[in-house]
Formats: structure tokens, C-alpha cells, sequence
């Protein structure tokens, strides 16, 4: 097995796993933490609402089979809402997360209607690169990527974003720090720039640990 | 530690969306001519589509049989194993458990119109099922001076009225969790002429959510119209593309040409 799928009930599990097939990765999903841990790398998925996935991962022992798998040193993807409850603490329904990465994940203002910008942010917005990443490697600056999300990650440290995107705000679309590296659009969902993306995380062997 | 965006508040595309009818597990309009694929096979069309550009897709099933149905799930399956951008699925969802087989197919969306003006519940029990994210609604509405915002929602295909006024419904829909809103005009429907404009611009102001302009689109000029002057969120195109007058490449090369911001790659 090249890589494990955390299967916590959320919506895109399917979507990539079918991503993955596509690239000829061979992987494995599962609810069980047993089956997880002896995975080379790692992948946390999530559609729908952070209370109801933190309740789901810890019912589970899923919370701490995730934070083993980080300290170990293997590398890891978060994706869309598996890209937010890897911060302290999210504002949806004020959810305590992983807490793997120090920061707070925030709802788009209410304000943003009167610009026109509705929430959900959904579809393709550009995504831009903060300096180089191996997951970054072969997608030009710029690219269009999948979002449907209505919050977004807020790090403590500005040194953790990856790349940005803008939608009234500019907010972080991508965040690394060791081997966890988390997105929040959809790489499964964004045409060949996002293959291309989960292909990097397929190949990336980080050279430090977080 | 968010700074404000500088220049544009917004890299977000609008969104072209093509429509395909399935029927027995086969697309029933294609581009006859052109490249060596099968008009027929929803996932070889849903890749040419994707191929073109096409930022999202919606095949909507129109199969009458049961048999028809497992049919269409199958080929909802192949769809998703060919292409990688979202795609919704629409016609016959009457149940949570009809949304949980079209999820599980792989679509990202699924798109409820009839069952949902028959039983609202529908909407909120998917949303809280699956996320808002998941729940389309589809709107027919048609020209009717005496329902309060001027348009009436129709029911089966456009046949058959209902007591609903469509901007009361839309923003009823939003209420319930419906995540985004296709709005079909069945006055510009098939006539080619362009969206109906006034009914999107008023939808579209008045809901938080996504509005997705349908019917009526026969030239570029007529995308431009609707996502610029009505805001919709994105257009839907069906007839434009599969008889071979456009590519959606071609169509997103006009609307950036006029300034509008579409994902071309």
C-alpha cells in the first residue's frame, strides 16, 4: 500500500479515492486506526461540518491515530474540512481540533454579500504560490483550483501559509509546516493542476518532520 | 494576519456548466461530427466536455424504468472515473436515500426540482445528510403577472404549475440548506435567444447562495449577458455544444475577451 485514506464518513471520500485510482496509487481507506498506521503516507479527506467530524474522528481513536501518524514523520494531506480540523479550534459550532497546527479557522464575514461574493465560496478561484514546495512543483502560479468551503484557516504563524487565494479577503489555501501539508480546495475536483498535486503529495518525501 | 486582497476582492471564476440528458444509460444528444467518441456514452461525453473546459457538469436522468435507473447509476460511476472536475446529478430524487446512490456513484451534487416543491423536508434532510454543498435546487419558473415577484414555479418538467411564487421558493430553498440554485426559465427555454434576465437578477440578489442561469442560451454574447448584467454565478449551456456550433473553450475565450473572469487553462 502507497497510501491510506482516512474514512470518517465525509462527503469526498469517493471522489478521491477515484483521484487516486486514476494516478495508479495503491490505497487503502478505512475507519480503523489499526489499518492506517502501518501506511507510508497519509491522506485526511472532509466534506460538511467540523463539530460533526471531530465527534466522528474521536469516537473513532481516528483523532489520535492522525497525531501519531503526523509525529511519526510520514507525510500527510489534508483536504478541505481535513485542512481546517488540523488547527486549535474552528468557529464553526466553536469546535476544539486536532491542534496540529497553531491557529483558528474562520467563517467568510457576513459583509462579503454586499460585495457581490456569496458564501459558500464555490468554484474555481486562483490559487498563488508563497515560494517554493515540492507539492507545488509543475503547477504554474496562478492556477485554477476547486473550492467549496464556507470557512477558512486563519494560521497563527504567517510562516505556515503555502499559497493564498482571494474572495474578499486574501486567506490561506494552502499550508505546510514538515510533513503535513494540508489544501483547502479540492485537488481530486480541480482537473489536471489538482492530479498534478496529489501526484507531488504521492512522490513527496519531506525532509523534515513537524 | 489576513490582509485585504489588493485589486480584484475575488479570483473566482463564473462558472460554464454543461447539461447532459441521460436516458437508459445514454446521452440522448451529441456532437455528431466531430472527434472519434461515442455521442451516446455519458462518460466519453463528459470527458470531451471536460477536455474542452468545462468547469462543472450536470447530467440530469430522464429514464422512466426502474431498470433504467440502475442503468444511469451505472454510467454515473464510469462518468466519475473519467473526469476530474465536480459534476451534479439530477431527475427522479425523491429520497435521502436516492442522494446517498448518486453520491456514492461519485458526483459531487445532486439536483432536486419536483420532489422538493412536493416535500420541502427533502432539502433540509439532504443538506443535514451530506452538507448544503451537496443539495442543488433545480427551479422551473415561467412568466405569470399573478404570482407576487411576476414568475411562477412549475412542476414534472415545466408541465404543470404550482402554487409557488419562484422567488418565495428560492429563497425558501436557501432556508432550508439547498447550497445552490439552478434557475431554468421555461419561457427562454429552447428558444435560444438569450437567458431570461430579469428573473436571474432578481433571484440572484436575493439569495446568499449561487445562482445558476439555465434556458435559453444559444450565443456567447448570451453567457455575457446573463453572468455580467444578471450576476449569475455561472450559466448553464446544453444545445450551444452538442450540436457543434461551440466549444465551451471557444465560448470562455469570448466571455474573457469581454472581461469577465472564466478559468481558462
Amino acid at each position: 500500500m502507497q497510501v491510506a485514506v482516512v474514512d470518517y464518513g465525509a462527503g469526498n471520500l469517493r471522489s478521491v479515492e477515484i483521484a487516486l485510482r486514476h494516478l495508479g496509487a495503491d490505497f487503502a481507506s478505512s475507519k480503523r486506526p489499526e489499518d492506517l498506521a502501518p501506511a507510508p503516507r497519509l491522506i485526511v479527506p472532509g466534506v460538511g461540518e467540523a463539530r460533526a467530524a471531530m465527534e466522528a474522528l474521536e469516537a473513532g481513536g481516528l483523532d489520535r491515530a492522525i497525531r501519531k501518524f503526523v509525529a511519526s514523520g510520514r507525510p500527510v494531506l489534508g483536504i478541505c474540512l481535513g485542512a481546517q480540523i488540523i488547527f486549535q479550534r474552528s468557529e464553526e459550532r466553536d469546535t476544539p481540533c486536532l491542534g496540529l497546527l497553531p491557529g483558528t479557522v474562520r467563517r467568510f464575514p457576513a459583509g462579503l454579500k454586499a460585495a457581490g461574493l456569496k458564501v459558500p465560496h464555490m468554484g474555481w478561484n486562483r490559487v498563488f504560490h508563497r515560494g517554493d514546495h515540492p507539492l507545488l512543483a509543475g503547477i504554474p502560479e496562478g492556477s485554477f483550483f476547486y473550492f467549496v468551503h464556507a470557512y477558512y484557516s486563519e494560521p497563527a504563524d504567517p510562516a505556515l501559509i503555502l499559497a493564498t487565494c482571494d474572495y474578499g479577503l486574501r486567506f490561506a489555501a494552502g499550508v505546510a509546516r514538515g510533513n503535513l501539508a494540508a489544501f483547502q480546495f479540492h485537488p481530486e475536483k480541480s482537473g489536471p493542476s489538482g492530479l498534478r498535486l496529489l501526484a507531488n503529495f504521492l512522490a513527496w518525501e519531506p525532509r523534515e518532520r513537524l | 494576519m489576513t490582509v485585504p486582497a489588493q485589486g480584484a476582492a475575488s479570483g473566482l471564476a463564473r462558472r460554464i456548466i454543461v447539461c447532459l440528458d441521460v436516458r437508459d444509460g445514454r446521452t440522448t444528444k451529441g456532437v455528431r461530427f466531430r472527434e472519434n467518441i461515442d455521442v451516446g456514452d455519458p462518460a466519453a461525453m463528459g470527458r470531451f466536455y471536460y477536455e474542452q473546459g468545462a468547469d462543472e457538469l450536470v447530467f440530469y436522468d430522464i429514464t422512466a424504468s426502474a431498470e433504467g435507473r440502475g442503468i444511469f447509476l451505472q454510467a454515473v460511476e464510469r462518468v466519475a472515473g473519467s473526469l476530474f472536475i465536480p459534476f451534479a446529478v439530477g431527475g427522479g430524487i425523491g429520497t435521502v436515500e436516492d442522494m446517498r446512490r448518486v453520491l456514492l456513484a461519485g458526483a459531487e451534487k445532486v439536483s432536486v426540482n419536483s420532489q422538493a416543491v412536493r416535500r420541502p423536508a427533502l432539502i433540509e434532510e439532504g443538506a443535514s445528510r451530506f452538507g448544503s454543498q451537496c443539495v442543488v435546487l433545480g427551479l422551473d419558473a415561467a412568466r405569470d403577472p399573478e404570482s407576487p415577484s411576476g414568475y411562477r414555479v412549475f412542476i414534472d418538467g415545466g408541465r404543470r404549475p404550482t402554487e409557488l411564487d419562484a422567488l418565495a421558493w428560492a429563497v425558501q430553498a436557501e432556508r432550508l440548506g439547498a447550497g445552490e440554485i439552478v434557475l431554468n426559465s421555461i419561457d427562454a427555454d429552447g428558444t435560444r435567444e438569450g437567458y431570461e434576465i430579469a428573473l436571474t437578477r432578481m433571484i440572484s440578489a436575493e439569495v446568499g447562495i449561487p445562482v445558476v442561469a439555465s434556458g435559453g442560451a444559444g450565443r456567447p454574447e448570451h453567457l455575457a449577458e446573463v453572468l455580467a448584467e444578471a450576476r449569475a454565478d455561472a450559466a448553464l449551456i446544453a444545445s450551444m455544444v452538442h450540436f457543434g456550433a461551440y466549444t465551451v473553450r471557444e465560448i470562455k475565450q469570448y466571455l474573457a475577451g469581454r472581461g469577465i473572469p472564466v478559468r481558462l487553462e
